[in-house]
């Protein structure tokens, strides 16, 4: 079973219980999927629910936006280097790969949390109205989301530093991998139906 | 948080008098755990577990014990409407019991049995040793159970939830529910939907990917096919209703306006996001039981189940229509005419599916051999009963004429005639069945069928009345009513029937004591069953099957015992097992506090605990924990024992 290493496949798919954690983890972005497809559809139906407050055109800004899609989209790049590193069994790219995606994604994080503080300046607090109130939700979820996946990221690379490169932190680097390229196609989604909609 | 706040249900005699009661039986078993210095073997056997079948029993447990809470919350509303103008209660209390006993029964007891149930008896089902995600899976458990404890302490500290088990703004809204009550509500759902969620993840994976081989997916037992279906449609359903409580936190405690009812906040989004939940939430519950009376229906029969390929695409039809049919329970709330066709037409579809398999379960029986078991029992009862709530269910599809049945004791009759002969029967069937598995022999049979008489006969007499005091317009939900309305004599019936459901549950109960007393151990298989959950010795050793079997046919095993094939002949190799769960119980403990914390909006200890959980997932990610190895010499051993004793564990 779990002890048993398969030598045809990629190291993290190696071992039984590897295989099942990558196919327990895809249904789990599944779910994420339903998840995040809800906070859309809350959106959607409240965006123009804006009762005394700013409408959307009036308050996004389309630069930090932009900042932020690189800063992300150049992350989930980078973390397929680091993937592909790790399949060529070279440790050292691997890690620095992974710090350089986790040091965007920080940016990212610092980028987004500037913004809401500007939205707050301009009259728009997650209490004003609906529409705010969905839009940071949904937005806040997904910063929530790599906010998590920073920790996470650090606490697998802390792994692959003091173990090297094994079926263990492979299986784990990969599903993080999947997780991070997941948070970049829900950006992707905020970006084109939130924002640019929005400024549209 | 003031201890005036906390503690203030309490100056009521009746929650004072539960609050003793429950401190006192605590003490009890802390003492009798004391006494008996039995907590090392609670904690290392059962709390910390990872074995799928005794994470399944501790589901059990939990779900009988619920149901004895959600049993008296019932037995109190038909004792409070019995008579016309009672005081038993007040109409603030009753608000609070009914909203508790619908949300206990649904998701505390209905779900943690149902997956229970599928925890027993899945992973046996397709010949594997354990769910794919052993630790995920007790980790589940301990949520479902923190979700329980918070809804449960809250009629103790701060009061119940009181807007209904559905939870409707405006009223659970700040400004008509400033309490504490409604975020119990929120967190509770919240916590213990992650657990369902992942348990949903765990056997999807465990089904598609640990068959045994040559168990191709048309080869699969039913339940273990409804337990896949059902699995997806945890999977779908359940992010939507995390969403919706984390707005309903947010509107309730951080004044967001999501179902606010000014600057822009709809409160109908509440109702249509509750129930893309709710309603595939009743297919949760309902197809598992679907699945247990395909698996009984058929051994009892001695038959094989009529209409295989029917059945499965019956299942998968109802789980996609389950997504397409919310917005009947508010047909009343204001849509559209074509809203309100589209959704009666897509409701009436659900009848077309369930009516196939009603049909098969017939036929399968068709010239059949029937044992009349306990178990084939609530099968039998399940099926006429059924079909009156199914068409009752109907007469509710039809819109225009909901407008007369809507928010009446004839929804309440109608969910109760397809909730409990359809969930309740079904898990009891699948109780009586598969504890042979679990414990090495049966329940007693004459209690088992007393009981089910009782609960048959009961069920129609507390029920039934409602389909009539419903058409003559008494409303859900009233905690009085007077003289005048007549609604007195029906409504003493129910009661009585009420009663009567008690006594049976009670004999369930009194039948585990009855049974782990008075029956006789037995060998394997003792229902002369089909599946591959029996050709395991049971009680079920830990690491299931000493060689996984080979199948090539639905119902192999059966086939293999009218052979006389032995199904685990084979070499026997080492087993590789998980090592039991610390960290999945303390987290479930941390999160029952973080949950209490929020509620009281207290954030600091709030914050401690979340700190807490999250640290106990790092110390996760670096724990290094390969399980352990049952040894050849070792399975072999337990193996003889098994065989010198027709199949007993520990038997001398």
């Amino acid at each position: 079973m779990a002890h048993h290493v398969d030598h045809s496949q990629p190291l993290e798919y190696s071992t039984t219980q590897n295989r099942l954690n990558i196919y327990g983890f895809w249904i789990f972005l599944g779910a994420e999927i339903v998840l995040f497809a809800t906070l859309f559809t809350v959106y959607f139906t409240l965006s123009d629910r804006t009762g005394t407050g700013p409408t959307g055109e009036e308050i996004f800004e389309l630069g930090p936006v932009l900042i932020e899609t690189f800063l992300l989209l150049t992350s989930s790049f980078l973390i397929g280097l680091g993937v592909h590193a790790m399949r060529l069994g070279r440790k050292t790219p691997m890690v620095v790969f992974y710090i350089l995606t986790l040091i965007l994604g920080l940016g990212f994080l610092i980028v987004e949390i500037d913004e809401f503080f500007t939205y707050v300046h301009e009259g728009a607090t997650i209490t004003t109205s609906a529409f705010v109130s969905s839009l940071m939700t949904t937005i806040g979820t997904h910063g929530a989301h790599v906010t998590f996946g920073l920790f996470w990221g650090t606490a697998i690379i802390i792994q692959v530093i003091r173990n090297g490169i094994n079926a263990r932190t492979a299986n784990k680097a990969f599903i993080f991998s999947l997780y991070w390229h997941f948070l970049d196609v829900v950006w992707i989604f905020i970006f084109s139906f939130i924002y640019l909609r929005g400024l549209m | 948080m003031s201890f005036d706040a906390i503690f203030a249900p309490l100056s009521e005699p009746m929650v004072f008098g539960t609050f003793i009661g429950i401190v006192v039986a605590s003490l009890a078993v802390v003492i009798g755990l004391t006494y008996f210095k039995k907590w090392g073997w609670l904690y290392s056997e059962w709390l910390t577990t990872v074995d799928h079948k005794r994470i399944g029993v501790m589901y059990i447990f939990v779900a009988i014990i619920m149901l004895f809470r959600g049993g008296v919350d019932a037995l109190l509303m038909r004792a409070q409407t019995a008579i016309p103008e009672n005081g038993l209660l007040n109409s603030a209390h009753y608000n609070e019991i009914f909203t508790t006993h619908g949300l206990l029964m649904i998701l505390f007891v209905a779900m943690p049995f149902v997956i229970g149930l599928m925890n027993v008896a899945v992973p046996l089902q397709i010949g594997a040793r354990d769910v794919a995600f052993p630790r995920l899976n007790l980790l589940s458990f301990w949520l479902t159970v923190a979700g329980a404890i918070l809804i449960n302490v809250s009629f103790i500290f701060g009061g119940s939830p009181n807007a209904g088990w559905t939870g409707y703004f405006p009223l659970s809204g700040p400004e008509y529910n400033p309490g504490v009550g409604n975020n119990y509500y929120a967190w509770s759902i919240q916590i213990s939907g992650f657990g369902t969620l992942m348990t949903g993840i765990n056997f999807i994976t465990t089904i598609m990917k640990m068959r045994a081989p040559g168990m191709t997916l048309m080869k699969m037992p039913m339940f273990t096919w409804s337990i896949l279906i059902t699995s997806l449609i945890i999977t779908c359903a359940f992010p939507v209703i995390t969403v919706t409580m984390a707005m309903m936190t947010l509107d309730r405690q951080f004044g967001t306006k999501f179902f606010a009812m000014s600057d822009g906040g709809m409160d109908m989004l509440y109702a249509n996001l509750f129930w893309v939940w709710g309603h595939p939430e009743v297919y949760i519950v309902i197809l598992p039981a679907f699945g247990i009376f395909s698996e009984v229906i058929a051994t009892f029969s001695r038959k094989n189940l009529f209409g295989y390929g029917s059945m499965v695409a019956a299942m998968v039809v109802i789980s996609t229509l389950a997504f397409l049919v919310w917005a009947h329970h508010f047909y009343t709330m204001g849509h559209g005419v074509l809203t309100n066709g589209v959704f009666s037409i897509t409701t009436m579809l659900i009848a077309v599916p369930t009516g196939v398999k009603i049909f098969n379960w017939l036929l399968t029986m068709r010239h059949g051999k029937i044992s009349f078991t306990t178990p084939m029992l609530y099968a039998l009862g399940f099926i006429p009963i059924f079909t009156i709530g199914g068409v009752t269910g109907v007469m509710l599809a039809m819109a225009s004429a909901d407008y007369q049945y809507h928010n009446t004791l004839f929804l309440v009759a109608h969910f109760h005639y397809v909730l409990i002969p359809g969930t309740v029967f079904a898990l009891f069937a699948g109780y009586h069945y598969w504890w042979p598995l679990i414990w090495g022999f049966r329940l007693n049979e004459k209690l088992g069928k007393a009981a089910f008489w009782v609960m048959a006969i009961s069920f129609n007499v507390a029920f039934f009345p409602m389909f009539i005091l419903g058409l003559d317009g008494y409303a859900r939900r009233m905690y009085t009513y007077s003289a005048a309305t007549g609604y007195g004599p029906l409504s003493m019936v129910s009661f009585i029937g009420a009663l009567g459901l008690a006594v049976s549950f009670i004999l369930v109960a009194y039948n585990i004591y009855y049974s782990f007393r008075y029956a006789k151990r037995e060998g394997s298989d003792p229902w002369d069953a089909r599946s591959l959950e029996w050709c395991v010795h049971t009680p079920a050793p830990n690491y299931n099957f000493a060689v996984i079997p080979t199948v090539t046919r639905l119902d192999e095993f059966w086939f293999a015992k009218k052979e006389g094939r032995d199904l685990q002949a084979g070499k026997i190799e080492d087993i590789h097992m998980p090592n039991n769960s610390q960290s999945a119980f303390w987290q479930g403990i941390a999160m029952t506090a973080w949950g209490f914390f929020f509620v009281w909006a207290e954030w600091i200890p709030a914050a401690i605990f979340l700190v807490i959980t999250l640290a106990f997932m790092l110390y996760r990610s670096f724990q290094k924990d390969d399980g352990y190895h049952i040894h050849v010499a070792e399975i072999e051993e337990t193996e003889r024992r098994y065989d010198e004793n027709g199949g007993l564990r520990g038997a001398k």
